[in-house]
């Protein structure tokens, strides 16, 4: 008897042909628009949460002034000097390392290309604080630093603005009045980042720039690598107060400097994430439930449509299981045909979205099958109930319905 | 003396409720024994269809008592009935009912999907009835592709492809020309003599309702008068139907015989 019913619930799918269509086709959209969403929306999550690690945690920049967006008018905060960057490493608990930085805009030359860059003197401690690879050549040695050779890394803007094609290693090319040696190629670190563009920069030693770029001692700025046993609140507070007391500030001033905290901006940014992500959820759910809605109502009219073949079938002798059991047939047939029709067009758009994006692709088992049961149940539900009250009925009431 | 296949007593039908509430049937008491070939006439909407889909177990009576074979129909569950039309009835309707976009051959097959036949065995049984209503080259059509006549003739196929021991017929010839209706009339009353069908009719032409035996006439909801009709003889060439017991029916002749043709 399944065997008969499933033929003939087969038969009436390929009798109505469009009905049938229409049926999947609200399946179908439902479960594609809801997956599509959910991961796109995930792979966003991702990709912000990778730019959050690529920051580098627990690290501090130290710039005088008084942060973004503020100061402007009146005389500038006076620099940092070498001294200050000893008493931090020293004086100051939980700090790994200090990377002084100083920095000025130059012009760089090479044969017959030139670009304008920013040259950032400063140590070793800067490439690890910064979580800056290299994708060739070595950093700088004890000599070059202790000496101010003229040395450099350079980002990859950098090297194919000046270089081209070429292989940069060991090449000299002209900076302001100074030439300078390529040692190192820094790794692309992409403009997706936060802050300034490290690809556009030449990494040289502090002194060398200082000595003959700048030509004075300020440094410009510092990178501070906390412990992570620390907390990098109570570090930026110890070490505000020590800049507070060299640069003798008078206790109820404000501070003439600033102090970034990587650690708090990826906590605010996570916050971020986590909302976007229950927006999405939230934005999904509605969505699965209206596309529930439209199959109901596909299923409903169609039931609907289809009293009078209910009544015939029970005039000739059916039994209500029997009529029942096409219904149900039929409809987990439709349900599911474009449940996976729908995961397949998920699939591909999410697939050709993504590099769109600039998101990571992804696949999540979870949601596919969620929107996908989801879906079929409803189809099958409202396939099934529907039909239960039209085969309740007296044949005659049946045949006669319009 | 033996029950009767069909015993109607006292049944009455209202559709609707309070004050738009319509007696269609006003209390009907009928015998039909196996074997009847059984015409119903009456003006229309005196409630012939109404008592042939309480026959057929297609509607239930609002009171009365309606046996089948000794039983009562009316304390059925739903699916008893399903399997008394199944097993026993065929039921031509006014109206056709047949499946749309489902060919004929299909549609004659319906009923043996339910009784369980195999493909193969549905297949030939179906176009044997085909072929009884003349439509043997018409199988593979679908009802919005065929004529009233030959959706009627469908109809008929469906109805009788089972074998049935009572064939309920609502006006079959209703959408037929004379000399098909004529046709089909010789088929009904093959199968009435030939296979024992017990046969209930309804009619609006005298010249149909004289191969019946039994004419029931119908008049607001209740049978009015029952007359004994002696039907076209068999195999005689020529028949005239008879009035036994009053002079009101008087059949033309119909012709040469439709019997004999395939
Ligand atoms: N489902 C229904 N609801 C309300 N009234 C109905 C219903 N079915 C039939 N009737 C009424 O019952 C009466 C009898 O109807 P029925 O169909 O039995 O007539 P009939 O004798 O078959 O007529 P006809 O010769 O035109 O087919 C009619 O007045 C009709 O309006
Ligand atoms: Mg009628």
């Amino acid at each position: 008897m399944l065997g008969t019913t499933i033929i003939l619930a087969f038969r009436e799918i390929r009798r109505h042909v469009l009905r049938s269509f229409l049926t999947t086709l609200g399946i179908i959209i439902g479960v594609a628009a809801v997956v599509t969403m959910v991961t796109l929306g995930n792979g966003a999550t991702a990709a912000i949460s990778s730019q959050i690690s690529s920051l580098g945690s627990n690290l501090l920049t130290i710039r005088p002034g008084q942060g973004y967006g503020r100061g402007g008018g009146g005389p500038s905060p006076p620099p940092f000097d070498e001294a200050d960057t000893e008493a931090i490493r020293k004086q100051v608990a939980g700090v790994l390392s200090v990377a002084a930085q100083s920095s000025t805009s130059a012009i760089a030359i090479f044969e017959a290309q030139n670009w304008t860059t920013t040259v950032t003197g400063t140590t070793n401690d800067y490439f690890a604080a910064s979580h800056l690879q290299l994708s060739a050549g070595r950093i700088f040695n004890e000599v070059e630093l202790g000496a101010g050779k003229s040395v450099c890394v350079i980002g990859s803007t950098v090297q194919t603005n000046l270089f081209k094609e070429g292989d940069p290693l060991a090449k000299t090319f002209r900076l302001k009045d100074i030439s300078c040696q390529v040692i190192g190629v820094l790794e692309t670190r992409g403009a997706a980042g936060f802050g300034p563009d490290q690809d556009d920069q030449v990494v040289m030693p502090i002194k060398t720039v200082m000595r003959r770029l700048t030509g004075n001692r300020d440094v410009r700025a510092f990178q501070v690598a906390v412990d992570p046993a620390y907390d990098t609140k109570a570090v930026s507070a110890a070490i505000t107060a020590l800049l507070r007391e060299r640069r003798k500030i008078a206790s109820g001033d404000d501070d003439d400097f600033n102090i970034f905290d990587s650690k708090q901006l990826s906590d605010t940014l996570s916050g971020t994430t986590k909302t976007l992500t229950a927006l999405l959820g939230a934005v999904a759910a509605v969505s699965l439930i209206v596309g529930g809605i439209g199959i109901m109502n596909i299923m409903l009219v169609s039931v609907t449509e289809r009293t009078r073949e209910i009544g015939i079938r029970l005039a000739v002798g059916a039994v209500q299981r029997e009529v029942l059991m096409q219904f149900l047939v039929e409809a987990a047939a439709l349900s599911c045909l474009g449940g996976v029709i729908g995961l397949l067009l998920a699939l591909v758009a999410t697939f050709a979205l993504s590099p769109l994006m600039g998101i990571p692709f992804g696949f999540d088992v979870q949601i596919n099958l969620l929107a996908f049961l989801f879906s079929a149940a409803i189809g099958i539900v409202f396939g099934y109930f529907p039909a239960r009250r039209a085969a309740s009925l007296n044949p005659i009431d049946a045949l006669r319905h319009e | 003396m033996s029950e009767p296949l069909i015993r109607l007593r006292g049944i009455t039908k209202t559709f609707g409720e309070g004050a738009t509430a319509f007696q269609a049937l006003k209390g009907i008491d009928l015998d039909v024994d196996k074997g009847d070939f059984i015409a119903v006439m009456g003006a229309s909407g005196s409630g012939k269809s109404t008592m042939m889909n309480i026959v057929g177990c297609l509607d239930v009576a609002t009171s009365g008592s309606f046996t089948f074979k000794g039983v009562e129909v009316g304390t059925l569950e739903r699916d008893q009935r399903a399997l008394l039309r199944r097993r026993y009835l065929g039921f031509v309707f006014q109206g056709f009912n047949l499946l749309s976009r489902t060919t004929a051959l299909e549609n004659v097959e319906l009923p043996l999907i339910y009784r369980g036949d195999d493909a193969k065995a549905r297949r030939s049984t179906a176009m044997g009835a085909l072929e009884r209503v003349g439509l043997a080259d018409w199988s593979d059509h679908t009802p919005s592709e065929l004529s009233g006549g030959q959706q009627q003739r469908v109809a008929i196929a469906r109805a009788i492809v089972t074998q049935p021991q009572v064939l309920l017929a609502d006006e079959p010839t209703g959408n037929l020309d004379s000399e098909r209706s004529l046709e089909i009339m010789a088929l009904m009353r093959g199968l009435n003599q030939d296979s024992g069908i017990t046969i209930m009719m309804v009619t609006h032409e005298p010249d149909m309702a004289a191969f019946a035996s039994t004419i029931i006439h119908f008049k607001d909801g209740l049978v009015e008068r029952v007359e004994q009709n002696r039907p076209i003889p068999f195999r005689g060439g020529v028949g005239v139907g008879h009035v036994q017991n009053s002079g009101v029916l008087t059949a033309p002749t119909p012709g040469p015989s439709p019997e004999g043709e395939g």
